[in-house]
């Protein structure tokens, strides 16, 4: 996603894959676009949903559930919206469309909705992945919804 | 987010408070199951008037919950739901499956009432 847009800030944060850290990346997206004015609730709230599948799956799956791994979430901030990038060195993802289908899941207990509410809920979603080597989610979203005339002032 | 139980007739009342996600969602599991298990009630009601914010492991949880209440032929009502929590409760299809009530006093009158689908 090489998108030639003004960066108006940007975090990077390298977490420990433990189910405690997917609210505190939510937290930190969402601070961070607040800086925006342009941001509204609603993208806010949709944000937080994307960012919290992302690692949470990267926890769950990536490394299944060991707490002792390493997690990357960068998060640029542009002049019209966000780009989101969840990187882990897990297990990787054999068949990465057949993963992003509605309702797949590899485990029973869950109902297989997060690449599809990564899907609603942003303006792009791309998925890197393979076998042994890790998953990076990338997503991008628009601050408001079909209004990109509404940039950021930050 | 914390947690409240306590069982009113036939029914096992929750609030949840706060982010229902990957944490919490573990945490709910456990706390539920075992009242359901310990104290039989047949129904469930969740308030969610305090739920800031869910995810699609809170989901998972939830429609595990209905699968048990379904299976010993009960209810189940989530109540007092947020804007913002709808929305991913409707992309989930989940709805329904369930009854959405304003609040608890309301599912447990319906119940009363026997007036349930
Ligand atoms: N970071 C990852 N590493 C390895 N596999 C992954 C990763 N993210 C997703 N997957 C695979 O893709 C599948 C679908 O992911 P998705 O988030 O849509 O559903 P889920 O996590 O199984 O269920 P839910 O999100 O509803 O709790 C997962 O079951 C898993 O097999
Ligand atoms: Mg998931």
């Amino acid at each position: 996603m090489n998108r030639d847009k003004l960066k108006m800030n940007s975090v990077m944060m390298t977490m420990q894959s433990k189910a405690v850290n997917v609210g505190l990346a939510r937290s930190m997206v969402a601070a961070l676009a607040s800086q925006c004015d342009a941001v509204t609730v609603n993208a806010l709230e949709e944000l937080k949903v994307a960012v919290s599948e992302a690692v949470s799956n990267a926890i769950i799956h990536g490394y299944e559930n060991q707490e002792d791994k390493q997690l990357i979430l960068r998060a640029d901030l542009l002049e019209d919206g966000i780009l989101i990038a969840v990187e882990d060195e897990g297990v990787g993802i054999a068949n990465i469309a057949q993963a992003m289908e509605p309702s797949y899941s590899q485990d029973p207990e869950r109902m297989g909705l997060g690449f599809a509410f990564m899907q609603s809920f942003t303006d792009r979603l791309e998925v890197e992945s393979a076998p042994g080597r890790g998953t990076t989610v990338r997503m991008f979203k628009y601050f408001c919804q079909g209004d990109q005339k509404n940039a950021c002032q930050a | 987010m914390a947690l409240k139980l306590e069982c009113r007739n036939d029914a096992l009342l929750v609030w949840v408070n706060g982010d229902f996600d990957l944490v919490s969602a573990a945490e709910f599991r456990q706390k539920v199951d075992t009242a359901l298990e310990d104290q039989r009630p047949r129904h469930l009601i969740v308030n969610m008037s305090r739920m800031t914010f869910m995810d699609s492991s809170g989901l998972g949880v939830l429609l595990g919950r209905l699968k048990l209440i379904q299976n010993r032929k009960g209810r189940m009502f989530l109540t007092g739901v947020r804007p913002e929590v709808l929305k991913v409760l409707n992309l989930s299809g989940i709805i329904p499956l369930l009854q959405i009530t304003k609040t608890e006093d309301e599912a447990m009158a319906l119940l009363r009432k026997g007036a349930v689908k």
